[in-house]
């Protein structure tokens, strides 16, 4: 098992590695160099820029070095906690970092609050009910939420409830938990479908298992085998999925954080890769590649522990 | 009718054995239960009836497919989304169980009805403790508490005879083995005193040593709660150990029932006989009693014939009869209830063989082609610890084997799970290395060298039938196409026209029609698919082939013609044949030369008669007295090992079998490997037993009347069933 940790890690620090460094390369080339000079400076400006006040620039941005030196310097800061400095908004990553992932976290902790125990119950439900009409409609309902784009979700959701029905506000532009509510709708929506029916198939192949066989002809009430005996051994996959869904809500919800103006981590993401901040990028996929392997690693751990057959082996 | 069930219901208890107006504890008449599918219905079991009196067992028989399973299930009312009871009625204690609730059946289930299933590991919650799944039991039929139910549980546990019952209530299922689990399941079952239990093949999955434990324990159970059996299998030997009644079943239908002496000695239906002359007896081989194999297949339950199920495959059909209207079944006059589904009873004559089998002169074997030398291969394992590295173990998976095998001659290697005859035929087929010694053929030591480093000619003197003949054809390709590739890749054939040529002869030779070739393997029966990997395995004139339970996946009445089949090419072509193989009753059958081995070692090599013979092995002996046998006439001493197989990474010091040898010499056999005792050429005895000792056992398969010696102290002692012999051995070793 602790190999298992430190082999993930180790990963992890190689996938960084390399993205960051092909994303320093890339960002080399004087084309974009300029093109970040257009972005920060307006189009107009850029044209009417000296050569000599071009170079400056560049160095009043710490561009003018080779790209390597930059890189190490880089990691030499980041060693430090320092991530650098964002082109665009010009303050600290960090600072940057940090903020939208708190406001991403609010969204993802209402987001599982509400989807996990929807997508359970009724997945659970629809399961051991397989074939029969409530497992036939749970399951048409999933999978309509799920086909639907959270995009088309979030327009729908806006037009009734921010321009129709004026209950909600139809951007995030605030603190109150009313902001949220349409875009943790919009998630929930799309992502409950998806669990949901993972529990189904779940719960639906341990039904047919051998084992509830026999405890059913044990004699012991219908409630008990399920409680008791289905769960318990039809929850461990969807326990892996909902872990992981932490890793899409990360990167995965940018359409919806830009759609309602959330300044989460998408978003965040989003406009530094529009930007060309690379030090924004950098320092945002250094932290959703982190997600992405703890995620990961929580959900194989406890995969493991929830599994006797391999915690015992 | 109801009024005719309240009747029996108010009736007063009856005691067992009283015979005459007894209820019978289960009755089902006329049953019909179909399976709903997208294909339509499929009739599974056609016009069942079935009376079991109290104290009594009934055996159903029948190859897999024929209903068996379903006829249980029905019983409990558990019969899946799809399965449903479309006719007929079952009477539990004269109730018709169709007519209870939920609530009612509930009750019933577990406490007065309990069922045991093939797959022990399976039918056990795998994230459930195995206390906390007996204790469920007397909690939720007899409002026990979570103490006296697990107190009850333990007792339980100690009574189906299991060693240290406490650990076992605190495992999970899949830490014990898989007899442990089986007894587990025995306990379930038993833990509310049932009225009635069903088996559905509880030993299937299990090895013969630890099956004969499990039949040993059911049968105490029997005598001693007198509770009624149902006990469901396809071997006909294990019925006559445990059961009264029996009832044969084929493709769905009940074809013959009647007292287990009666079907067994005096069958009266065509299937019956077909199937008692396609099994081998371990106490006739090919030369005395060859197997007569049934012709044809089993009939797919929706592509049954007009009228007798049996038809196409009976020698006795008879146009505008057989085909013509159901078959009732038919009283035989004179025997205790003996049906049979068979409108022909009268004309046959029953005293006349099933068909003549063809006897074959053996061919004299001749020099050795084979010569496994000193041959070990260990594997290295790394302890599962979860947070932290294991340490390094070693698997024994064979120790030191030596024998020999020669042209034409069959060779088979018998044991149980675990003793090494799969890394064996690895290390042969160079999918392993051997991790010392040598194995030769001809000249070429092959030990040492995998297959990739094999040439063509080597790998096509060194062929393998499988024991799965579905996983070995790739699915994609034409028959005719897989076994021209094989031709084309041993170099056999250049020119096309040739190789077409030679792939229709090898069809020739394993008497499947030459239109085959254009097949498709899911278009092939079992049978015919095996048939397929022979023609594969042959293809390249092999020198030696080894066959893997090549029938142990088929149904039994297609094994006698696929073994007589790999037995007339193998003497046809004078090849060596490794014959693999758990049973020893095929084994007796089919091979010139037997090696025994247990845990990785070689515990007995000989002739076949010798091994079938004085002076054994003790581990020869307890299997030779585990195998089944479907004779009435036979008698066995009885031999039944406590314990398990012991893992192969943890394997005992000195003897292997020392931790369930019978005759185990204290203070010697766990810590010295035993000497290798030669009684003739080729007769090899690993055991500290003295020459004497071993010389002086008695034979353990008799057939007729004669006096078995052990038998008296069968009920002497239970648990250790030491011979005199051994007793005479420890007495002499106490006197040095
Ligand atoms: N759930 C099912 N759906 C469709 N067919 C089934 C189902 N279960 C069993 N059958 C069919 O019913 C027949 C009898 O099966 P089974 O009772 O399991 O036989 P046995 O126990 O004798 O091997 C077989 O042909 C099998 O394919
Ligand atoms: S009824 Fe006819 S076909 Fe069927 S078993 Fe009897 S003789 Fe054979
Ligand atoms: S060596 Fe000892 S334990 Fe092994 S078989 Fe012989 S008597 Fe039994
Ligand atoms: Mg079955």
């Amino acid at each position: 098992m602790v190999k298992l940790i430190l082999q993930r890690l180790l990963q992890m620090a190689l996938i960084m590695a390399v993205v960051s460094f092909v994303l320093f390369l890339v960002f080399d080339s004087p084309k974009f160099k300029k093109q970040l000079a257009v972005n920060d400076l307006g189009g107009f400006a850029v044209a009417t820029l000296t050569q000599s006040d071009y170079q400056a620039w560049l160095a009043a941005k710490g561009l003018n070095v080779p790209f390597y030196e930059r890189y190490g310097n880089w990691l030499v800061g980041i060693a430090h906690g320092d991530f650098g400095r964002s082109f665009q908004k010009n303050e600290d990553v960090g600072f940057l970092l940090g903020r939208a992932l708190v406001k991403t976290g609010i969204l993802a902790f209402w987001v599982f609050a509400l989807m996990i125990p929807l997508a359970l119950v009724t997945g659970v439900f629809a399961g051991i009910s397989e074939g029969r009409v409530q497992d036939r409609a749970i399951t048409f309902m999933s999978v309509v939420f799920t086909s639907i784009p959270e995009i088309a979700t979030a327009i729908i959701l806006t037009v009734i409830f921010a321009l129709g029905l004026g209950w909600l506000p139809a951007k995030s532009k605030g603190d109150g938990l009313e902001y949220i509510i349409l875009p943790v709708l919009t998630l929930v929506l799309y992502d409950f479908g998806y669990v949901a029916r993972m529990t189904r198939a779940s719960v639906a192949e341990v039904m047919t298992s051998q084992y509830i066989r026999t405890a059913v002809l044990k004699g012991i009430p219908y409630r008990r085998v399920v409680m008791k005996h289905v769960l318990r051994n039809a929850l461990i996959a969807p326990f892996t999925v909902i872990v992981l869904q932490l890793n899409w809500l990360l990167s995965g919800v940018v359409v919806v954080e830009v759609f309602f103006q959330y300044d989460g981590f998408g978003k965040l993401l989003l406009d530094a890769a529009l930007f060309g901040d690379l030090y924004v990028v950098q320092a945002a996929t250094l932290a959703a590649v982190l997600v992405a392997v703890l995620s990961q690693l929580i959900s194989d751990i406890g995969y493991t522990f929830l599994n006797p057959r391999i915690r015992f082996s | 009718m109801s009024m005719a069930s309240d009747a029996a219901a108010a009736a007063p208890a009856p005691k067992p054995g009283e015979g005459g107006s007894e209820v019978p504890v289960l009755e089902c008449r006329n049953l019909c239960i179909s399976y709903f599918t997208r294909a339509g219905e499929i009739p599974a079991v056609v016009d069942f009836n079935l009376k079991l009196m109290p104290g009594e067992s009934h055996g159903i028989v029948g190859e897999s497919g024929c209903g068996k399973s379903t006829v249980a299930l029905a019983i409990m009312q558990y019969m899946g989304k799809n399965g449903r009871i479309v006719g007929g009625e079952i009477l539990f204690n004269g109730r018709d169980m169709r007519e209870m609730n939920e609530e009612e059946l509930r009750q019933i289930r577990g406490s007065q009805i309990a069922m045991v299933y093939q797959e022990p590991m399976a039918s056990l919650n795998p994230a459930m403790r195995v206390g906390d799944q007996l204790a469920e039991v007397p909690i939720y039929h007899d409002g026990a508490t979570k103490e006296e139910a697990l107190a009850r549980a333990r007792a339980m546990l100690e009574s189906v005879r299991l060693p240290e019952p406490d650990r076992i209530l605190r495992s999970y299922p899949h830490q014990i083995s898989g007899g442990q689990q089986q007894r587990v399941v025995i306990a379930m079952a038993l833990l509310s005193s049932p009225k009635l239990l069903l088996l559905d093949e509880p030993t299937t999955a299990l090895d013969v040593t630890v099956e004969a434990g499990i039949v040993d324990l059911i049968r105490e159970i029997a005598d001693e709660y007198g509770t009624s059996m149902i006990y469901i299998s396809h071997n006909l030997g294990l019925i006559l150990e445990t059961c009264d009644r029996i009832t044969v079943m084929y493709s769905g239908e009940a074809v013959e029932v009647g007292t287990v002496n009666d079907v067994f000695d005096a069958m009266r239906h065509p299937y019956t006989q077909g199937l008692f002359a396609s099994i081998p007896l371990p106490h006739a081989d090919k030369n005395a009693r060859p197997l007569v194999a049934i012709t044809g297949q089993l009939p797919l339950p929706h592509e049954r014939p007009p009228g007798c199920n049996f038809g196409p495959r009976c020698d006795h059909f008879l146009a505008g009869l057989c085909d013509s209207g159901e078959i009732p079944m038919l009283p035989i006059t004179g025997d205790d209830r003996h049906y049979s589904r068979c409108v022909r009873i009268e004309e046959i004559d029953w005293q006349a063989a099933a068909g003549e089998g063809i006897v074959k002169s053996a061919a004299p074997p001749g020099d050795v082609v084979l010569k496994v030398d000193e041959m070990t291969k260990h594997y290295e394992i790394e302890e599962g610890a979860i947070f932290f590295a294991g340490e390094k173990k070693t698997v024994k998976a064979n120790e030191r084997l030596s024998f020999e095998a020669r042209e034409a001659e069959t060779v088979a290697i018998v044991g149980e799970s675990g003793c090494g005859k799969s890394t064996f035929a690895k290390v042969l087929m160079g999918l392993e290395e051997a991790t010392s010694g040598e194995v030769l053929l001809g000249n070429v030591e092959l030990g040492k060298m995998p297959v990739e480093k094999r040439s063509p000619e080597t790998i096509a003197k060194l062929q393998m039938i499988f024991q799965n003949p579905f996983d070995t054809l790739n699915p994609s390709h034409t028959v005719g196409g897989q076994i021209a590739r094989v031709i084309k890749k041993f170099g056999v054939e250049k020119d096309e026209e040739k190789i077409n040529q030679r792939v229709l002869e090898l069809l020739d030779i394993v008497k499947l029609p030459r239109d085959f070739a254009k097949r498709r393997p899911r278009q092939l029966s079992g049978g015919q698919k095996q048939r397929v990997g022979i023609a594969r395995a042959f293809a390249g004139n092999p020198s030696v082939v080894i066959a893997d339970e090549p029938v142990s996946a088929l149904d039994v009445s297609v094994q006698a013609a696929v073994t007589e089949l790999l037995m007339d090419i193998q003497r046809e072509n004078r090849t060596t044949l490794l014959f693999i193989s758990h049973d020893l009753s095929v084994v007796r059958y089919l091979a010139d030369r037997i090696v025994v081995m247990y845990l990785g070692q070689i515990m007995e090599q000989g002739t076949t008669e010798e091994i079938f013979s004085p002076p054994y092995h003790p581990y020869t002996e307890a299997l030779l007295s585990a195998v089944p046998i479907a004779d009435t006439k036979v008698k066995k001493r009885h031999i039944v090992l406590s314990g398990e197989i012991p893992s192969a990474s943890n394997p005992p010091e000195g003897c292997p079998f020392c931790t369930r040898c019978p005759y185990v010499i204290e203070g010697t056999c766990e810590t010295v490997p035993p000497p290798i005792r030669a009684f003739g050429p080729g007769h090899l005895i690993a055991c500290h037993l003295s020459e004497e000792t071993l010389k002086a056992m008695q034979p353990v398969i008799q057939i007729g009347e004669g006096p078995i010696p052990a038998e008296a102290d069968r009920d002497a002692e239970k648990g250790e069933q030491v011979s005199p012999v051994a007793a005479a051995e420890s007495e002499r070793r106490s006197d040095v």
